[in-house]
Order: C-alpha cells, then structure tokens, then sequence
C-alpha cells in the first residue's frame, strides 16, 4: 500500500485531500508537527508499531476470525452439564432482537430526554426484578453476582458500622474471593473480616449451629446463598434471617433469578439485601461475558443512602401525564464524589439489563413458574438416574437445577472420557471441596431434553464399567 | 450549514405493567417430558414447603408482539451512536463499532467458561494474542489481562494489585494514593475502595496541569502509588509525566496509568516510556466495542514483567502451541470477576484491530487528534464559548459556556436538553467538582468526517444564537425530542422517589 493510498473504510478523514484541507484551516503542517508541539521528544515512540498488515476486507476478516474461532466446541455441539455461575438457558428470539437493537448496542451517556427508552429500559429492569425478589428498590445492574454480593455486604458494614460478614462454605469459591477482596483493605481500620461458616455435609445446607456460634456483636451481615453454589436450597432462610437480625445484622442474600417462579421470594424469609446473576435471564453465555449482578432492598432511605449503583428514578415531565426519569441520589455515585462516593460505579452491564427486562415480560408469571417446574423436574431426574448409577452417587436431595454427583472414579477421568461421547461433564469440584470426595457439579436446565439425560446415563455407565 | 429539521420519535410508551392484560402471555418454556413427570412427581414436591413461591411474581402479562413492539418503541426513543454525530460525549470515545464484529462477537455465545481448555483453544488464542501482540506493542506492558469488565473495574483491579504488591514487600503501611483532579473519578473512588487514602492534585489555573512540585509535596513513606489519566479529561497532555512516575518510584510507589481513552495517542506515546507499572485501556473505547447503553465493556489491564505475578487468576499463558488457563500464581490477587471477563468484548476488538493494523491505528490516532484540533478552530468563534487553560488539546477539549451564561442566563443543561432538537446527542459536561464553570466536552474521534463537524459545530452554534436571540426557547428545550423536560424535584426525597413501578404505584396512590 503507498502512501496515499492508505483510505480505511473507519476513517473518513483519511482522504488525504480531506486532511490536507483541515490541516491549512487549522494552519498546521502536519500530524507529526502538531504532537511535538504537545508531547516530548523523549516520550515519542519515533517508529511505526511492529504489528501484522491490517486486513481491510470485511469478507477477508471474516474468514479469518472465523478460522480461529472454529477451534473451539460449543454447548451448541456438545452437551453440556456445566454451571457453576454460568448457565445455559434458552434465549428468546426477542431477546436477541431487542439486545442487537442499534440504538441500545451504541448508546452511552446521553441525557434522559434523547435517551428516554435507555432510561425507561432501565428502569423497568429495576422494576422487574423487584417483583422477582419481592423488593422496592433496585439499580442498573453491575459487573457480576461477585460483584453485586462484594458491593451489598461493604452496603452493610456501612448500615451497621460493623466490620464482619458471615460467608457459608457452599457459596461460589470464586465469588468468595472476590468478596474477599472487596473487604480487604489498605487501611487497618476500614478492613472487614470475611469469617466463614460450615455447611452441613448431610444436606449441604448452611450448618445452623455454627451460624449460631459466630454471629456477635461485630457481626455486620450473613451473606448467603440460595439455591447456593451446590444448587442445595436454603430451606431455613427464614432462621438465618433471624439469626442475623437478633444480633443486629443485615440478612444479604444472592438468587439465581430463574429459580423465582418456583422459590420463595428473599423478601419472604426476611432477606434486607438481595443479590444475584441476571445471565439466565435470557443472556447467552459468552464464556463468561454474559454476567450481570444485581441489587436490591427495600425502599427505605438508610439502604438506598448506600447503593453504589446508579438508581433510575421516575419522575414527572412539563406535561401532564407524561414520563421522565432521572437519578436518586445521585451525589452518592463516584461520579460526584470521587474518594467519598459509596464504592464506585461505571460502565457495568446495562444492555444486559435491558435484555433481562425483556425476557421478565416474554415470560410473565406463568412463563416464570411453568420454567422452574421445568427444571425441577428434569434435574431432579437426571439426578435420580445418576444415582441409580453403579459408583455413582448424588448426596444431596433438596435442590434446584444444580447438584454435586460423585463417582468412584477421579472425576478428571470420567470428565475426559465423557467428551469422547460429546458430553461436558459437570465442573470438578475435587479442589474446592475435597470432602464431596470425587464430585462434579452437574447443571441440568430445559435445554436437556428426555434423550440427552438418558445419554448421559448410557455414557456413564461404559465409563464406569 | 443548514441545520436539519427533526423530530425525535414519541410514543408516549407506557410502563410495561400498565400493558398487561391478564392471562396474556409471551412465550411458552418447554416442558418436562411424561417419563420425567412420572418419575419426579409433581414439581411442587420437589420444593420444601418453606421455600415454596405462594404469590405468583407481579410480573406483566403481555403477548410476544406486544412485548416486541414495547421494547422497539424504546429503543427509537434512544438516540444511539450510530443514529447521530456523537462527538459530543467526550472522554467516552463514540467512534464506530463495525457491525462485522457483532457476528463474530456472537460465535462464542454457546460457549461455557468452564469447558476443557483443548474445547477453547479459539477464544483463548484470541484473548492471547490480544494481548500479547497487539496491546503489549500499543502500550509497551509485558502481560495483560480481560478480567475487569469495565473501566473502572480495571482501575480498581490496579488498586488491588498494588495494595498486595507493598503487602508482599513488608510494606503494608503504603496507605496512601496521588491522583489529580482532572484524572477520571474512579481513579480516586476504586483505590478508595480498596482502603486508600486519596491525595487529589489541582492544577495551575494556567496551564490546565497540576504543578510537579506539588506532587514532590504528596509523596512520602507511606504513599503506594499514582492513578493518573493522561491525557486528562481536558485534553491536555502533562508533559512531565514521565518525571512524574520517576518521583512516584523515589518514593517507593507504583504507577498506574489510566489509558480508557487513548485514542489520540496510540503508536504515539506509550505507558512504557513513561514510566508506568501497570494501565487499563478501555475496549470499549479506544477499541471500538460499542457501549451497549453503559455496558457490558472490559478493561485491558496490561502490567510489567514483575507485576505479572499479581495478576488476577486466571492467566492465559501459551505452551508448546497450546492455550492453557494458568490457575497456579501463588502472589495473584485472586478474582476481580466470574470466569475470564467479557470475551465477547474482545473479539471485537481484536477483530478491529486487525482491521487497522499499525498503521490504520496510527491513522485513527492522528486523525482523532486532527479532527479535534479542526473542531477547536470552529467551536472557538462561537460565541459565548470559550477555553480554559493555554496550549493545544490532543483527542478532547473541555470548553465553558460560563460567558453565554452571564450573558443570557442559558447554561449548558440548557444547551444540552436544546441540542437534541437538532437531533445530536447531548454533550458530555464534566465529572465534578465542575473546576471549568458550565462545561462540555466534545471528541470528535476518527469515526467523523469533515462534514459531520462542520454540522455539529453549526447545532452549537445556532443553540448558542437562540441564547442571545430566544433564551426561553432554550430553557424551555426539548421541544423535539421523546418528551418534555423534566420537571420533577424528588430525586433526593425519600418519600417521592421511586425506582420500580410498584414503589411508584404506591406513592402515588395508584394501587
């Protein structure tokens, strides 16, 4: 390519004819010129970037990120019992549509008259959720459930000028380190310590006496989980709630959304903050990029005072009758007050949010209850064959999509031998919970059909002979 | 310029629960075949009596058109990039997001972060060679990572690394962080978080930057480093800041350097030169990932060889031809997020790398920083306008309407909520404290040809006359857009606001 000839469809002013006319109006020779004028000699890179030859040709780009991308297998291919914090869900055409939108993909910071559907998109999510979870109040969602369960326990040491959270042993181990280090901290004074709980090896629940033998004075929240990371169902939620609110802390509580037409509400066991995973709500997995955390609460000053989020409020217009939106408190955000804000806020994951608000709406009430009926049954099916297994077995009885299976066989082993039948076995939970023995954690949701689960048996059972 | 007639669509869209007819539904979930159904029972058994839903969710009840059509009709209601010239919104980089990239986004959306790696090798070389080949050349970092989902996350991660980086080197003390007024919010709010004390610098009302002695004042014993943007959100280039990082490492601190929006500089200038430890671009800035209405994003995090340790688990590391997730790192900071990060994010922005290649980048940079200065020539002879601080802005500027405000009384919420008539986007003001009294601060980054700014600059102008001829009409703005201005005062009153339908229904007696 010469020099002139460098004419790059992203760029319009790389017509050199172009440039050169706005270059004599801004009475300028040249790009190179007008950096030295605004940046040192000794920090100029003074070399073209060693990096490979652009590939201007969209067909051409195609072709090869396509030839690179074909390396991996998808759920799509292979049948996958893998969740863990990620899930494949079915998603709604109308999700697809609504979240490919141009106007939703490329919006940003706009005002909320230009940006009125953003806003009122936002705010129905808000809306929505708080139906799910029982609550009043809710943001435009952050980056992850670790992060939404990072922000809602620092929102409780706040309330309760506390210094110590309650994490059980069945929550997420990746959720607990990022917990983790959203409690740590650089000074010795703001530090909150993260003590752990046990949970009780026959049910996989939340072990009550030792809840009941750490809770103190110092104790700002019990966070926990339900369905938790072991997809056990926290059937006393409303005795943890008790127990945190007799010793003066907050009940905070992460859900996986899709569980709601069938689960109790966290409002209904005495949850004050709620958090969780909005990704099964009609967001695709994307290795991992479909994450979307939430919060929420009642709608009482002293929480909403202390929501890193930002809270999209409704609000009333010049006209009679009509919608606006805007902020609450917005003087909270890191957006205003810098170091002194409540956490920090950002960039998170709107589009996601706006998508999970149309799948809320596609799936009503009944949409929500007949899905969960749906995945209660197919897991606990798939569970009941399992354990019906030669050397395998399933542990735990009270659940909801998820459940460890341990085999008498490493489960690397039977992992490795179940891809040559096309099978993602469930994720390895030998490092994380080495007492479990040889277990995985196997998801089982409405993309199993009756065929697939009895695949899986059959595989098993030439890999276990 | 002629200035376009337009009108913004209104469709006076309800709320969806007010759209709701009972019984109405959207979509029909597949079943439980009769094997399972007479294996299990019935689904409610399977729940423990406590745990049981006894009131239905207060979810609306609306067919699958009428779910569409709600949803359409908000999106029109959203003034989006690529339906506008969005120079306006500076620091945030509007540029063009090719819709090639969305296809090649979606080839990994039935892919599990957790499968084996040998089932990931795509998406795993391309997260690796990101980094590896491009951003490690753009930025002159050793080793990066995808895990922080957004800028801000990126900034905070940094925090992390620092704080456990003087931890693990006996010094624990290093308490305290140095940042400057006009570096982005979060890089006082993330380290914040993470337990820093914060040392804001000020600048000279000359020249825009704050003065190298007085962070040769802020840093001591206990300082742990630096978060800096550079260029600043105004658009100015500190010129020192390679003397900067040189007294932040005196005194026993790292340096992070906050790159969200390096557009203007890219195979310019480079963190490595300057000094820096650690940076974050912005992938869905400078790398062209759309914004998604404020995400999901991702921040690069890119680091030096001795940092590399630090980083958050997992790694990405290539061995013998192969991709492996590199879980063993004894000194990482743990996680910062679920899984590996938006990944979708970076495919597209590989993919528009390699659409640019050194020189396409280069271009864009140039172009970016020409276009600007171009704009700095238009917007100067509008009047009312002016600009703060002396010497020339690279990518952004960051303007004062504080004359056109003296003057007519009409500031910059009013242009604001008036632009939009034209059908241009509102402008980015400031984040606060507003030092630059009524500001915006437009980047015409190179998306935009010579045509578009000439007619943005022609909105700004005619808002700016309407000023001097029609205050009220811009006061009284919009007049063509989704609605009406907002008049509302209860954003901070516990008893008024509401942000869900059902807290609104309730304040508002309509239940």
């Amino acid at each position: 390519m010469d020099e002139e000839s460098f004419i790059h469809p992203y760029i319009p002013n790389s017509v050199p004819e172009i440039k050169r006319e706005m270059l004599r109006f801004i009475g300028a020779g040249g790009a190179d010129e007008l950096y030295r004028e605004m940046i040192p000699e000794r920090l100029l890179l003074g070399r073209p970037m060693d990096l490979p030859e652009p590939i201007l040709s969209e067909l051409d780009l195609k072709r090869h990120v396509e030839s690179i991308l074909s390396k991996n297998k998808t759920t799509e291919e292979y049948v996958s019992y893998l969740g863990a914090g990620c899930w494949r869900h079915y998603v709604p055409k109308v999700c697809e549509e609504i979240a490919s939108r141009s106007e939703f993909l490329t919006a940003y910071a706009g005002g909320s008259h230009s940006d009125l559907g953003r806003y009122q998109a936002n705010f129905e999510f808000q809306s929505l959720v708080c139906e799910l979870l029982g609550m009043e109040v809710s943001g435009i969602p952050t980056y992850d459930w670790g992060a939404a369960a990072g922000h809602s326990v620092r929102m409780a040491t706040r309330l309760t000028g506390r210094k110590e959270v309650l994490v059980p042993r069945n929550v997420s181990p990746i959720r607990l380190s990022i917990i983790r280090n959203f409690c740590d901290s650089a000074s010795d004074t703001s530090r909150i310590d993260v003590k752990i709980v046990e949970y009780d090896a026959a049910t996989g629940m939340l072990d009550m006496a030792d809840l009941e033998s750490k809770v103190c004075e110092d104790t700002a929240a019990v966070y926990f989980e339900n369905p938790n990371y072991l997809g056990v169902i926290e059937k006393e939620g409303a005795s943890i709630s008790d127990v945190a609110h007799d010793s003066g802390a907050e009940s905070v509580c992460g859900v996986d959304p899709i569980s709601l037409g069938v689960l109790a509400a966290p409002s209904d066991y005495g949850v004050d903050i709620a958090c969780g995973e909005a990704q099964p709500l009609g967001i695709h997995m994307y290795a991992g990029g479909g994450s979307c955390g939430f919060i929420a609460s009642r709608d009482e000053e002293r929480y909403v005072a202390e929501y890193p989020l930002r809270l999209v409020c409704i609000a009333d217009t010049a006209v009679e009758g009509e919608y606006g939106f805007g902020q609450a408190l917005y003087e909270r955000t890191s957006y205003m007050a810098r170091e002194n804000a409540k956490d920090w806020v950002g960039t998170t994951t709107a589009l996601w949010g706006i998508t999970a608000a149309v799948y809320m709406s596609l799936l009503g009430p009944q949409g929500m209850k007949e899905l969960g009926e749906t995945i209660l049954q197919k897991s606990h099916y798939a569970a009941a064959m399992l354990d019906e297994l030669d050397g395998v077995e399933v542990p735990f009885t009270t659940f909801f999509k998820e459940f460890p299976v341990t085999f008498n066989k490493p489960v690397r082993e039977v992992n490795e031998a179940l891809l040559g039948h096309k099978i993602f076995g469930g994720k390895n939970l030998t490092t994380e919970y080495p007492e479990l023995g040889e277990a995985a954690l196997y998801c089982v949701t409405e993309m199993h059909s009756l065929g697939m689960i009895d695949t899986l048996g059959a595989a098993l059972r030439e890999v276990l002979a | 310029m002629k200035v376009r007639e337009y009108h913004a669509p209104r469709w006076s869209e309800p709320i969806i629960h007010e759209l709701s007819t009972r019984g109405e539904r959207g979509f029909v979930p597949p079943g439980a075949e009769p094997k399972i159904k007479a294996k299990v029972g019935p689904a409610e058994g399977l729940v423990p009596d406590a745990m049981r839903r006894r009131k239905p969710p207060g979810l609306p009840e609306l067919s699958q058109a009428q779910v569409l059509r709600h949803y359409l009709r908000l999106s029109q209601m959203t003034l989006g990039m690529e339906m506008e010239i969005d120079l306006g919104v500076g620091t945030c980089t509007m540029k063009y997001s090719p819709k090639i990239n969305e296809e090649l986004a979606a080839l990994i959306e039935d892919v599990h972060p957790l499968q084996p790696e040998e089932t990931m090798q795509g998406i795993l070389e391309i997260a690796y060679e990101f980094g590896a080949v491009y951003l490690r050349e753009i930025s002159g970092m050793d080793a990066f990572t995808f895990q922080p989902p957004g800028g801000s996350a990126g900034c905070y991660n940094n925090a992390l690394l620092m704080r456990k980086y003087h931890r693990d080197n006996g010094e624990p003390e290093r308490d305290e962080v140095v940042t400057t007024i006009f570096s982005h919010p979060c890089d006082a709010a993330t380290p914040a978080t993470a337990g820093f004390k914060v040392i804001t610098l000020y600048p000279d009302p000359e020249t825009g930057l704050p003065d190298t002695e007085a962070l040769k004042e802020a840093v001591g014993p206990r300082t742990a480093g630096c978060f800096i943007t550079n260029p600043e959100d105004t658009g100015i280039f500190n010129k020192s800041i390679d003397e900067w990082t040189g007294i932040v490492h005196d005194a026993g601190g790292l340096c992070s350097y906050d790159q969200a929006n390096a557009n203007a500089i890219m195979g310019v200038t480079r963190a490595r030169e300057a000094g820096f430890d650690m940076l974050f671009f912005n992938l869905h800035k400078t790398f062209s990932s759309p914004h998604g209405s404020s995400g999901p994003g991702s921040a690069a995090v890119g680091v030096t060889r001795e940092l590399e340790e630090y980083l958050p688990v997992p790694v990405i590391v290539k061995r013998d031809g192969a991709y492996h997730l590199d879980y063993d790192r004894p000194k990482s900071i743990g996680k910062v997020r679920d899984f590996m990060g938006n990944l979708q994010v970076v495919v597209r922005s590989y993919a528009w790398c390699m659409a640019m290649g050194a020189r396409g980048l280069r271009e864009a940079a140039e172009v970016s920083m020409i276009n600007n200065q171009y704009l700095v020539e238009k917007v100067r002879k509008i009047r009312g306008v002016s600009l703060p601080f002396k010497g020339r802005r690279l990518d952004q500027a960051r303007w004062s309407l504080e004359k056109l405000k003296e003057e007519t009384g009409v500031g910059v919420g009013d242009v604001n909520r008036r632009v939009i008539d034209y059908g241009v986007q509102s402008m980015f003001t400031s984040h606060h404290p507003w030092l630059v009294p009524e500001p915006f601060t437009p980047e015409p980054c190179e998306t935009y040809s010579k045509a578009d700014i000439d007619y943005w600059c022609a909105v700004l102008e005619r808002v700016c006359e309407e000023a001097y001829s029609d205050p009220e009409l811009v006061k009284t703005a919009p007049h063509n857009s989704s609605n009406h201005r907002v008049v509302f005062d209860g954003f901070d009153d516990p008893e008024r606001w509401a942000m869900s339908w059902r807290a609104y229904k309730r304040k508002r007696g309509l239940e």
